[in-house]
């Protein structure tokens, strides 16, 4: 399946990927990424029947402890770095979502 | 005495004897930052009163009789993709610029408690992706021993900060090479523990599933000594290993007659330059002289290495800076028609660079309907058959040695046009990260331009203690760990 890549295609990844690009960066990912990606065609004919997909290494850590609350970061520190912030409110302000 | 030529290891000695005081040394080390980072851009931030104050309260604290922690007043530099409470890290990304973290990194808090001053924040490839530390929104850095040359990447001023002598330590990530590629091109030793070995806590995540941080200093002693800080289980990261720390400075007998080391012949002859080639035989042949077996294995998936790992890295590195979108912290940009939607994809197209997008993009793609299979599933399968192929080895050798990249450090802007000639310069790290082992880059040689090769040398899962043991015995029967850079 070889792979080939169109402007229509690199928009709609950048549509998934919530990134606003140029015409000149959607031509030029459409080239490169059909290069990497035809580079990374090579997986494909390595016999694989049978064999589980690693995601990760240590797959048998402790990853659960007690439900017992501990502290926190305060709301005024968490949302301090904010762009926008209602700080009275403790909320993240962002453009309107719903209606208009 | 002389603070910066002193490894950590005598100057932490020095600074407890009295030879030295901690802000004798943490004032000669903000000297030789501001005398030589005009050249190099090693460093993104310097907080000179925060270590000040802190060399200040050691040397009350030793003129007290305290008990000091085994770092005591070293200066030491952080990549800028670790968080210091207070500090600024901007993982060299526009869209970061001005993010103050409200808590410290795992690794912070062990180096503080152990007494380390941290002294600023260094350069790096934005978000770690990259191999030349090009990728910066604020410039590259350059390397020590020949400024047009790149310094690796992309923990690149990490490196270039140890190697140039402006401080002993340095902290880097590494998720395909990044703290043990910049070390070689450096000439300096750099190190990435077994995945799970040290607290990812606080580090800006690329690809969790690879990401570790590692010491640099310049020699495997402060390297090791560094390393017995910061490793160690943390309850802030589930994916640190419950495995005891062993004391990896006492494993440093220089015994390594009972060694056998593995070399992947056919792996190693491919697409490496000669003058590499002849550094990796020469510190092979070292070894042997010590007493080590040298034996000859086969990594079968290890060609493969290089796509697998770049279908992993970015699946992951996509979905880890979906955070990043002008909400919670960072650049935002502003919003023409008042739409959310538009200003998170304005925000991401402006804040990230080239280099980010492109994984992002790549990331995105193997990971959608149609292709997640054909792309994502397979690597991870591949993956497999390659952690397998050093499986099989390690029953057969007790670590396996490589070059660390294939050629000496390249010109700035060599490749910075064509991502996969650049990807590709990533073989010989990549598998170290994609099976979880440990690895570590050590100085074995010069070009014949006078830059530096690395030797690689990896280990068994949680067994850094004979990796490093192998790299002391190969740094005490050579000098190249000694040479320094004219800047």
């Amino acid at each position: 399946m070889p792979t080939t890549l169109t402007i229509a295609d690199v928009e709609r990844i950048a549509a998934l990927a919530q990134l606003e690009l140029t015409a000149e960066e959607k031509q030029l990912f459409t080239n490169q990424l059909a290069d990497i990606l035809h580079y990374a065609e090579q997986v494909q004919a390595i016999d694989t029947s049978g064999v589980p997909p690693t995601d990760h290494v240590n797959a048998n850590q402790r990853t659960e402890r007690e439900d017992e609350p501990r502290p926190s970061l305060p709301t005024e520190e968490a949302i301090a770095n904010a762009p926008d912030a209602a700080l009275d409110a403790g909320l993240f302000r962002v453009p309107r979502v719903i209606g208009g | 005495m002389n603070v910066l030529d002193t490894t950590a290891t005598s100057l932490r000695d020095a600074i407890a004897s009295g030879q030295v005081s901690a802000k004798e040394a943490t004032r000669a080390v903000l000297d030789r930052i501001s005398s030589v980072n005009g050249a190099l851009n090693a460093f993104n931030l310097v907080d000179a009163d925060r270590a000040l104050d802190r060399a200040t309260q050691i040397d009350r604290r030793r003129a007290a009789g305290a008990a000091l922690g085994p770092l005591a007043g070293v200066p030491i530099a952080l990549k800028d993709n670790i968080d210091v409470r207070g500090m600024k890290t901007t993982a060299s990304s526009r869209i970061l610029k001005d993010f103050i973290p409200p808590f410290d990194a795992t690794v912070v808090r062990r180096l503080e408690a152990a007494d380390a001053i941290i002294v600023g924040k260094t350069n790096c490839d934005e978000f770690a992706m990259g191999s030349s530390n090009e990728n910066s929104a604020f410039g590259p850095v350059k390397n020590p021993w020949a400024l047009d040359k790149i310094p690796g990447g992309s923990s690149g001023g990490s490196a270039a900060s140890v190697a140039a002598r402006c401080v002993p330590l340095a902290l880097g990530s590494d998720t395909g090479g990044s703290i043990r590629q910049p070390a070689a091109c450096c000439g300096i030793v750099g190190l990435k523990p077994s995945y799970g070995r040290v607290s990812r806590y606080g580090l800006l995540a690329f690809a969790s599933s690879l990401d570790q941080i590692g010491p640099f200093a310049r020699t495997v002693a402060d390297t090791a000594l560094a390393f017995s800080v910061l490793a160690g289980a943390d309850d802030c990261d589930a994916t640190t290993a419950n495995e005891p720390v062993p004391d990896f400075t006492g494993a440093l007998t220089a015994d390594v007659r009972r060694i056998r080391i593995g070399v992947p012949r056919a792996f190693v002859t491919e697409g490496v330059e000669d003058q590499v080639r002849r550094a990796y035989e020469g510190a092979l042949e070292v070894l042997r002289s010590a007493g080590a077996t040298i034996v000859d294995i086969e990594l079968p998936h290890a060609k493969s290495a290089v796509p697998v790992y770049y279908l992993v890295c970015t699946a992951e590195a996509s979905s880890n800076l979906a955070r990043y979108d002008g909400v919670k912290y960072g650049y935002r940009a502003p919003a023409v028609n008042d739409s959310l939607k538009e200003m998170y994809s304005r925000t991401r197209d402006d804040g990230f660079g080239p280099e980010v997008k492109r994984r992002i993009m790549l990331g995105t793609y193997v990971l959608s309907a149609g292709y997640y299979d054909a792309f994502y599933l397979k690597a991870l399968q591949v993956r497999t058959l390659l952690r397998r192929d050093y499986e099989e080895a390690f029953a057969r050798v007790d670590v396996v040695a490589m070059p660390t990249m294939p050629t000496p450090p390249f010109k700035l802007g060599e490749k910075s046009s064509d991502p996969l000639q650049m990807y590709l310069g990533d073989i010989f790290t990549v598998s170290a990260n994609l099976a979880g082992l440990p690895g570590i880059s050590v100085p074995c040689g010069f070009s014949s331009d006078g830059l530096p090769i690395g030797f690689q040398l990896m280990g068994r899962m949680f067994d850094e203690v004979t990796m490093l043991r192998v790299a002391d015995a190969y740094e005490r029967a050579t000098e190249w760990h000694a040479r320094t850079p004219a800047i």
